[in-house]
């Protein structure tokens, strides 16, 4: 098995807004690394959340191949996609984006019902994996009925209860307070740590950045300095 | 089984989130109930009326009307062919082997309904001596029958319910004479009970119509009477006569006014429906917007496009089905029983009761199902087609 679980090659991305033709990407290049938790920073439009869509599936690229354990998912067509986000990849996104009309133990089991499994291995895992974010108690809570933090960590529980390799986080912080982020981020570290999640996350805070291994900068759809950090 | 999940999973999610939009949401729920609550009052209405003149026909009794005569209204026959129809095939004898045949005499008397005071016509029925004998479930409720040459009525039960001064007792004037009601009759709910009744001499005497009558009932004396006295009735060139079996002529009589009733409450009830419509692809369409960033999320975990696309369709059929159920309850609550009157094919009042029954409802859930299904489609396809990135996007 490669050491390499995402390749990015010669990536480009663009698009057309009027008759002009707008580059974010021009032959972006990048390596992820089995167990990698690489955080991606840079100003507003440099590029950060259109890198991590493409990066989960849910953008392609102009040009260039992206390939995820040595498949070139940017051949992939919408459904063949779905199946592998499905299947590889866990959002976690800054507005946690939980269903409001379920509780904690409904939105954790989402995923779990494109897989072939019975109710009660359903069960058994949504318990797991709330088990893992210190939430067992509140599997019966709605979304309205937790706190920022708590919220966060049912997204995280979401984002795991299938045991995707990749767990990708949209300014995972964004909305909660330094203690909380913190939390969720020594969270993030010990999936990467124990779990050996491989985890990309987009964020604008040097303080959320220090819990990944290294940092990513980006600037106008190009990777401007790269620093390996200590885990 | 996976698809299964998943789109059980986001009907349920849809379902569930229905009271979050709670005004959109009643707004359908109400529409719809209002397009069925206005079918099925006009489905009632018709059916009741059907009901009502269907049900005094009877298979064994002939009516016979002047030939073209489409109404008793505009039919008469001499006394000469009272005869000679008495003697004619095919009619039933009594004991004495006397005909079972009833000339009788139509006149048009005022009376005053109660509900608004107008005037309305009701029908005054000279009927021989066999008269009551032809007529299905006949019962004097209240006093007795009319005495044969005297100027006395029995009066129909919808007559009583729905006129002024028709109260066993009453004297009341009609035409140029005072008559005294000296029964109620009743003959379960059909057309007869918006009658008048007397003795024929007496009608004819009392509105100078002394040598006509308008129309015969015969009793037949078996499956095959019918038709041996129409040939009879229409072959005898002394006749030339229009026969028909009583139950054939109310059928036709019912078909004209019902008929209209529904060509009313169709047309009315879908152009409701359009309003409706247009409420239900406003009120999807917004829960389809506000429902963004969620249906885009399932997107990004790995759902497919149908499941948004049969949740956004049943949460729509959904609040149908609710202002269906509504309507058709508040239709069966309001309108089944309703006492009513309107004219009839002959210019005069009919008492009738507005009729619901399982077959109307199902025609106005059909109805608000429909208004459910086209209003859901447009939305659904939307939802199904809701773009990933600029959803999560949404706040």
């Amino acid at each position: 098995m490669s050491d390499t679980l995402i390749r990015l090659a010669h990536v480009e991305k663009s698009f057309v807004k009027g008759k002009e033709k707008i580059s974010i990407f021009e032959h972006l290049d990048m390596t992820i690394p089995r167990g990698d938790f690489v955080a991606i920073m840079g100003p507003s439009g440099s590029g950060k959340t259109t890198l991590l869509n493409m990066l989960g599936g849910i953008d392609t690229p102009t040009a260039g191949e992206i390939s995820f354990d040595g498949q070139r998912i940017d051949q992939y067509n919408e459904r063949q996609l779905s199946k592998w986000r499905s299947d590889h990849v866990g959002f976690i996104f800054q507005f946690y984006n939980l269903m409001p009309m379920l509780n904690a133990a409904q939105n954790v089991e989402l995923p779990l019902l494109l897989k072939p499994l019975s109710a009660s291995q359903r069960k058994q895992n949504v318990a797991a994996a709330l088990e893992v974010v210190s939430l067992a108690d509140r599997a019966k809570h709605y979304p309205r009925e937790m706190s920022g933090g708590q919220q966060q960590r049912v997204a995280i529980a979401r984002a795991i209860v299938s045991d995707p390799q990749l767990l990708l986080c949209d300014e995972p912080t964004g909305d909660l307070d330094r203690t909380v982020a913190d939390e969720i981020l020594a969270m993030l570290q010990l999936l990467n740590k124990e779990l050996g999640k491989t985890i990309v996350m987009v964020t604008h805070d040097p303080a959320a950045a220090r819990y990944a291994k290294r940092t990513l900068h980006l600037d106008k759809g190009k990777f401007v300095e790269r620093e390996e950090l200590a885990a | 089984m996976s698809l299964a999940s998943q789109v059980s999973a986001v009907v349920r999610m849809n379902v569930k989130s229905i009271g979050q939009r709670f005004w959109p949401s009643l707004s359908t729920v109400v529409a719809v109930m209002l397009v069925v609550l206005v079918l099925l009052s006009f489905l009632a209405m018709a059916n009741g009326f059907q009901q009502t003149i269907r049900g005094a026909g009877r298979d064994d009794v002939a009516i016979v009307l002047r030939a073209g005569a489409t109404t008793e209204l505009n039919s008469g026959l001499s006394r000469d062919q009272v005869r000679l129809l008495g003697e004619g095939p095919g009619v039933a004898h009594d004991a004495n082997g006397d005909a079972l045949l009833s000339p009788e005499l139509f006149v048009i008397a005022d009376g005053k309904k109660k509900a608004t005071g107008l005037k309305a016509n009701l029908p005054l029925r000279g009927i021989g001596a066999a008269g009551a004998g032809l007529r299905d479930n006949l019962k004097i409720a209240e006093g007795r029958m009319f005495a044969s040459g005297s100027n006395e009525l029995v009066v129909g039960r919808g007559v009583q319910r729905e006129f002024e001064n028709f109260d066993l007792g009453s004297k009341v004037t009609l035409g140029k004479s005072q008559w005294v009601v000296v029964g109620i009759f009743e003959t379960g709910g059909s057309v007869f009970e918006s009658e008048l009744w007397a003795d024929l001499p007496v009608v004819q005497s009392l509105f100078n119509r002394t040598a006509a009558v308008q129309t015969v009932r015969a009793k037949l004396d078996g499956p095959d009477g019918l038709q041996k006295f129409k040939d009879y009735a229409t072959n005898d060139p002394r006749l030339k006569l229009d026969v028909l079996s009583e139950t054939q002529y109310f059928s036709d009589q019912a078909s004209q006014t019902s008929g209209l009733i529904q060509y009313l409450g169709w047309p009315l009830a879908i152009a409701m429906a359009f309003g409706a419509l247009a409420g239900a692809l406003n009120t999807m369409y917004s829960a389809v917007l506000s429902r963004t960033r969620e249906i885009a999320t399932l997107r990004a975990i790995g759902y497919g496009g149908f499941p948004a696309f049969v949740g956004t369709l049943v949460e729509s059929l959904v609040l149908a089905a609710v202002g269906g159920c509504i309507g058709a309850l508040a239709a069966w609550i309001f309108f089944d029983g309703l006492s009513a009157t309107t004219l009839g094919a002959s210019f005069t009042q009919v008492v009738f009761k507005f009729e619901m029954s399982p077959k109307l409802v199902e025609q106005g859930l059909v109805l608000g199902m429909a208004i459910g299904l086209i209003g859901g489609l447009l939305p659904a396809f939307r939802a199904a087609r809701v773009p990933i990135i600029a959803g999560l996007a949404e706040r």
